[in-house]
């Protein structure tokens, strides 16, 4: 990896405290100059289904492995100056967050580009999968074209 | 031996998360995939799906690449994170 920013990537059960993920990345270095965050939440319909709550399954060691991968990329295509990826496993009810990414980069256009890079290729490459329980069963929930397309706008 | 393991609605359809398999010597992902099949048929449909995606030693292969043994093989559907 070319880059020297600062890169981290956390998989776990636990919950993130947004506001503290951004201020850390923020305090690095003063050469940055845009932070750009993104959160993922659990919403309480799906393909017009309501959803009482989800699973998220994951492949250990992997997911960190591609996570990594994932953001190491971005960090060299767009000069980050830092980024965090914090990505939930178990189970969650609607409303609950899922996932945060937060980029950090000398001005907003490399910050926002990166951002949406990191989830564009974590939810088509990195192993994760949801099954939604609903009041007519429990679904794996399928994965969608417009992901896969747009990941490979990049 | 070689462990292989399955994962998400996969392993749901096949009732496994995880299994060693017996590997003399080097084969491809596809060559593993047909021995699973042989040894346990009902699983032909939902190993042998066009969407099941391959990872060795947990980086993402195509159905050529060359399994070891001592290697970690996993099969699973298109991923849904984030």
């Amino acid at each position: 990896m070319g880059s020297t920013a600062r890169l981290k990537v956390q998989v776990g059960a636990a919950d993130f405290d947004a506001g503290e993920e951004i201020r850390l990345v923020q305090a690095l270095t003063d050469s940055i100059g845009g932070v750009a965050s993104f959160i993922g939440a659990m919403r309480s319909s799906n393909d017009g289904r309501r959803v009482d709550a989800m699973s998220l399954e994951h492949y250990p060691g992997m997911t960190e492995k591609a996570l990594g991968r994932i953001v190491d990329e971005a960090a060299n295509r767009w000069q980050l100056l830092g980024a965090t990826v914090i990505h939930r496993v178990g189970e969650f009810f609607p409303g609950d967050q899922i996932v945060l990414v937060v980029t950090a980069a000398s001005h907003r256009g490399e910050a926002f580009a990166a951002c949406e890079f990191i989830m564009d290729y974590l939810k088509t490459r990195a192993p994760f999968w949801k099954k939604e329980r609903t009041s007519e069963g429990d679904f794996w929930v399928e994965a969608r074209d417009s992901d896969e397309q747009a990941a490979d706008r990049w | 031996m070689i462990k292989v393991l399955f994962f998400a609605k996969l392993r749901e359809a096949l009732g496994q998360s995880e299994l060693q398999w017996p590997l003399a010597a080097e084969a491809s992902v596809e060559d593993v995939r047909a021995a699973l099949v042989a040894e346990y048929p009902q699983w032909q449909q939902a190993l042998c799906a066009s969407n099941v995606l391959t990872a060795l030693n947990q980086e993402v292969v195509n159905a050529k690449a060359r399994v070891k043994p001592g290697d970690e093989l996993a099969f699973y559907p298109p991923v849904t994170g984030g």
